[in-house]
């Protein structure tokens, strides 16, 4: 007996021997060498030695760090309409219907398309002279701006590509949710008399909300993460610094691949990464704080 | 009455969905002088000679030949040692199982901008920037698909595992032969959502392989992004022939990656 316990054990510890030691060096050294590094100076050739807490007293004073963070906690504020929206679409497909199928199919497109790819059609959607919907906005005699040029316009237009990605995926997440709200609550409604939308904001919404809690916490952690459209949209490099909607559009994240791997300043972007790390902790915990005010788990 | 209504709003939504790939496909067929004109023409023009140009301007065959190997090969790597890390967290005992799950875990909860500059320098070092294993190695390991198909073999009947063990049967036989089969619907959910991200992710492709011939197509396509900004009927091309793989496959898997988004909830 106590061979056999010996023997699944050292099998337990085969199994996962592969998976474990890739996390642990590619995965979590690698966040303990971040936190180092983030107290550290590169030289040119790739040298690196201890400056202490200096890269965090100049985190602090970088203008362009805060523009970064004003242009980050700004996208993924908006980001959050979608959560609405995909409510009210979710609510919209979850019946027996003929289509139900492609719509979602549609809706669900904007959600594999490589980020890349998409950011270069809305470029070229929101492009100032030829682009589609100043095309279209002419035909009602409006004179749209270069959106994407235009430091007004640019935060909004990449809200409204985020947007459009991102709820169907959301879309997807509260279909799941709506399916699982046991179908006797609504027969029960209709007994007394309840209307679809009664029964909408009085069962589907409080019974949802874990569903949007996750969600919520899920959008958050992912727009302040942002980096592929951004990437595209207001480029990088020089191209990026001739664009006047430059300061408008930069994330953390951008700024952190510029430091850290086109200047080349790797302590630097440590330290960005890191201050990444402690607003993402803060904004969840924040988030799983507030839940008790509007969250009703069943 | 109400019915068509409905019908309304979500082919208005629809459209609004739809209408930016329309756009895409009918300018990747026009010459740049008619994608510009003003006001645009609605209608493709059959310009297909923008496809061939993208294959002069970037070495797209084997930017494409690259990304896929690359998500392949993840996704066979993270099927295979993932659900043997799983089966053991679900069905093993051994000393540790819960500290080490914990650990596992705890990758999760990370930003992955954490980890890339120190796998930057374990590429370095190997001597591996511009190749293929730094695009394959680090995405074969995964946290998140432990977590994922421990939670579904522990949905599993454990009735057909205690059978095999009376008759003798040994742990790998057990994963091997009755687990993996039972388990087909979630590691193919695992498969699809790791198929999707691999060829999509942009940033650490960007990082380690700067060189053309090594690059993927969302990296291939953003350095043509620089070089020829404004040609835009090229981009369209390019940008099309790029995402219609993942695209495809996911109308013929489409039920498989909507559950496993379903039930994961997590998207990368």
């Amino acid at each position: 007996m106590q061979r056999h316990r010996v023997t699944e054990a050292l099998w337990g510890y085969a199994f996962i021997a592969p998976t474990a030691l890739g996390l642990a060096v590619f995965y979590l050294w690698p966040v303990l060498q971040t936190a180092y590094y983030s107290f550290t100076e590169w030289g040119a050739f790739g040298g690196h030695t201890w400056t202490g807490t200096d890269n965090y007293v100049r985190l602090i004073h970088d203008p362009e760090v805060g523009r970064a963070l004003v242009n980050t906690f700004a996208y993924t504020f908006l980001g959050l309409l979608s959560i609405p929206l995909a409510i009210v679409f979710a609510a919209l497909l979850n019946r027996k219907m003929r289509g139900v199928g492609i719509y979602r199919t549609f809706f669900f497109l904007p959600v594999v398309t490589m980020p890349v790819a998409v950011a270069m059609v809305w470029r070229w959607l929101y492009n100032g002279d030829y682009g589609l919907i100043n095309y279209v906005l002419s035909l009602v005699g409006i004179d749209g701006p270069n959106w994407i040029a235009d430091p007004d316009t640019a935060l909004y237009a990449l809200v409204v590509i985020g947007v459009w990605t991102s709820v169907g995926y959301n879309l997807i997440i509260f279909l799941a949710g709506m399916q699982a709200i046991p179908a006797d609550y609504y027969e029960a409604a209709e007994l007394d008399g309840a209307g679809p939308l009664r029964q909408f904001l009085r069962i589907t919404l409080p019974l949802l909300s874990p569903t949007a809690f996750f969600v919520s916490v899920v959008s958050v952690i992912g727009s302040l993460q942002l980096f592929d459209l951004v990437f595209i949209i207001a480029g990088s490099g020089n191209a990026a610094r001739a664009n006047p909607a430059y300061p408008r559009l930069e994330t953390v994240v951008q700024l952190f691949y510029d430091r850290a791997f086109v200047t080349n300043d790797r302590g630097y972007g440590a330290a960005i990464v890191i201050m990444l790390l402690l607003i993402i902790t803060v904004l969840t915990a924040l988030q799983f704080r507030l839940q008790r005010k509007w969250v009703h788990y069943a | 009455m109400r019915r068509a209504g409905l019908h309304a709003v979500l082919i208005v939504a629809s459209i609004l969905m739809v209408l930016p790939f329309l756009w895409q496909i009918v300018t990747s067929l026009k010459t740049l002088s008619s994608a510009t004109a003003v006001p645009p023409t609605l209608l493709p023009e059959g310009h297909w000679a923008n496809f061939g140009k993208v294959f002069e301007l970037l070495p797209f065959g084997t930017q494409f030949l690259n990304t896929a190997i690359t998500a392949v090969a993840r996704t066979a790597g993270q099927v295979l040692f993932c659900s043997m890390a799983a089966y053991a967290f679900a069905r093993l005992r051994f000393p540790g199982r819960n500290a080490l799950f914990a650990i596992f875990l705890s990758v999760l909860m990370v930003p992955p901008q954490l980890f890339i500059i120190p796998q930057y320098q374990i590429m370095a070092d190997l001597g591996w920037l511009n190749s293929l294993p730094a695009l394959i190695v680090p995405g074969l390991f995964s946290a998140f698909g432990v977590f994922l198909l421990r939670q579904f073999f522990l949905g599993l009947p454990i009735e057909l595992e205690e059978a095999a063990r009376i008759d003798g049967a040994g742990p790998w036989r057990i994963y091997w032969s009755i687990v993996l089969p039972l388990a087909r619907p979630g590691m193919v959910a695992l498969a699809v959502l790791v198929l999707l991200w691999s060829w999509n992710d942009l940033f650490w492709p960007l990082v380690v392989n700067t060189d053309p011939e090594k690059m993927t197509l969302s990296a291939g396509l953003a350095s043509l992004q620089g070089q020829y900004q404004t040609d835009y009927p090229i981009l369209m091309a390019g940008s099309l022939l790029a995402s219609v793989p993942v695209i495809a496959v996911f109308v013929f898997l489409q039920r498989q990656f909507i559950q496993g988004i379903a039930q994961t909830g997590i998207k990368g």
